[in-house]
């Protein structure tokens, strides 16, 4: 087990992030931020209140992939995660998904699915914390904390404070 | 959970908790953005109903939709054919057919129970309703509309009162809402005439009384339940005014209640007999919530049963 990331790193990734989505939508005016639960929604709010710091507040809220997967019935059902769309909508705004683990792509493909839903946003942003590559999809993250090169077999652990008690970002070999 | 739900000893008190918040995070999204959820996409629910229905069937064919399940209506009524060789007949045409769920409603206690255990058909089966046995679906929207009236109880029914009122012998929703409301934590009183009271009800954990004025009084809820006239080929009270009388919900007795109370009925209502036309009215009476959350759970339930895999294997995200 070996630690990638810690408690300060994860926070000047964030913050970069938060520049880089000021910097790539010209403001603020139009973006609205949609963590994916868990830990996505809790880098969600932490992005959001660096935006505050920065320039301005935004709309944030969450959006539950879970009924949208297509790998449901490869595992035992799932709790149901609580999905919250900021008043002002999605529609005609710059979505920016926040998640903690880009892997297969998978979770962002039924996040886009699960948008189309909701309404037509005029642009859909990917930011994650970890890039482990791997992909299954055509699917790329626009705003990435830190790309972390791993097999197949380990697994990345993100651990944040709001539920696990610490900040860090560890890989586990695989069994 | 376990692959049928036939009664509500099927769950555990943490499993129809489980059940309660998966509708209600189904309530948020689809009473707001997403009103139709790709979820079940391809699989097959079918409703087989010996007995008469509306809302029960509308709202398991309704939930069904709503996660793009699709619904094979199939109204057994007026067979001829006995019970069992029908129900097994039946039951092996819908196994040709690929259900992947079956919703029966049959009027004999322990077809649901029979239909899965028989080995007649590999179909998760549901129970909405099976003689005066249960009803465990209805007992869940009553549980999950009585939370989202009194937000305390969210977790756990300790301290909540209730009385369950009326034709508590021919009830399945009385058994299944005794069942699940006591292993929430729940007291509950049963109150009707006593030719109307079960003779197994003190294994029940329940109380029982006699007497409607000094009970409404005292509870949160107040469970109207049918008089089922279509099971009672004896008189069991003298006559419908009486009865109203000593047992049904008047404008008197609905003012009596607490300022907090609620009054449910899981329909359909004979209005003028358990229940007064002011009182099924009335502020206090979530009979129409009770329909809408209906939905909500039985999605849940859909959701629960058929929405993962049957065994549970090691895959990585």
């Amino acid at each position: 087990m070996a630690t990638v990331l810690d408690a300060g790193e994860i926070g000047r990734a964030l913050k970069r992030i938060a520049h880089e989505i000021i910097e790539h939508n010209h403001g603020l005016e139009n973006v609205v931020l949609l963590g994916i639960p868990t830990r996505g929604a809790f880098l969600g709010e932490r992005i959001a209140q660096f935006l505050n710091e920065i320039a301005s507040p935004v709309p944030v809220g969450t959006l539950d992939i879970t009924l949208h997967r297509d790998d449901l019935r490869l595992r035992p059902p799932r709790p149901l995660l609580p999905t919250l769309i900021p008043s002002s909508g999605i529609e005609g705004k710059d979505v920016v998904l926040v998640d903690d683990v880009l892997y297969s792509g998978r979770t962002i493909r039924a996040a886009l699915d699960a948008l189309g839903e909701i309404g037509r946003p005029k642009t859909v942003q990917l930011a994650v914390l970890v890039d482990r590559g791997h992909r299954q999809l055509p699917i790329r993250a626009d705003y990435v904390g830190k790309n972390i090169p791993t097999a197949a077999s380990e697994s990345v652990k993100v651990h944040l404070s709001e539920i696990d008690g610490k900040d860090c970002v560890e890989i586990v070999a695989g069994a | 959970m376990n692959k049928h739900l036939l009664s509500i000893n099927d769950l555990t008190a943490e499993g129809a908790l489980e059940i309660l918040n998966t509708a209600s995070e189904l309530a948020k999204i689809s009473d707001g953005p997403m009103k139709k959820l790709p979820t079940l996409r391809g699989r097959t629910v079918v409703n087989l109903f010996f007995e008469d229905s509306t809302r029960t069937r509308i709202s398991f064919e309704s939930a069904a939709k709503r996660l793009s399940a699709d619904v094979i209506n199939f109204s057994a009524k007026g067979s001829s054919v006995s019970k069992g060789e029908s129900l097994k007949d039946t039951a092996q045409t819908l196994q040709a057919m690929g259900a992947d769920a079956v919703v029966i409603r049959h009027g004999a206690s322990g077809a649901a129970q029979r239909l899965a255990d028989s080995g007649w058909i590999s179909a998760s089966v549901i129970n909405a309703g099976d003689g005066t046995h249960e009803h465990p679906t209805q007992a869940l929207l009553d549980a999950y509309t009585i939370r989202s009236k009194f937000p305390e109880f969210r977790d756990n029914f300790a301290g909540l009162r209730v009385a369950i009122v009326g034709d508590i012998l021919h009830s399945r929703v009385a058994r299944s809402n005794v069942l699940l409301l006591t292993k929430l934590g729940a007291k509950v009183t049963l109150v009707a005439p006593p030719t109307l009271i079960p003779v197994g009800v003190t294994d029940w954990n329940v109380d029982v009384s006699y007497d409607l004025d000094s009970v409404a009084r005292e509870v949160d809820v107040l469970m109207m339940l049918r008089v089922q006239s279509e099971r009672m080929a004896d008189s069991y009270f003298p006559s419908e005014r009486e009865y109203s009388r000593g047992y049904g919900l008047d404008l008197d007795r609905l003012n009596s209640l607490k300022d907090s109370a609620i009054v449910m009925h899981p329909g359909p209502m004979n209005r003028g007999l358990e229940i007064s036309a002011e009182s099924a009215d009335s502020h206090k009476s979530v009979v129409l919530a009770q329909v809408s959350n209906g939905v909500l759970v039985r999605m849940a339930v859909l959701y629960q049963l058929l929405g993962g895999a049957a065994f549970a294997g090691e895959v990585s995200a």
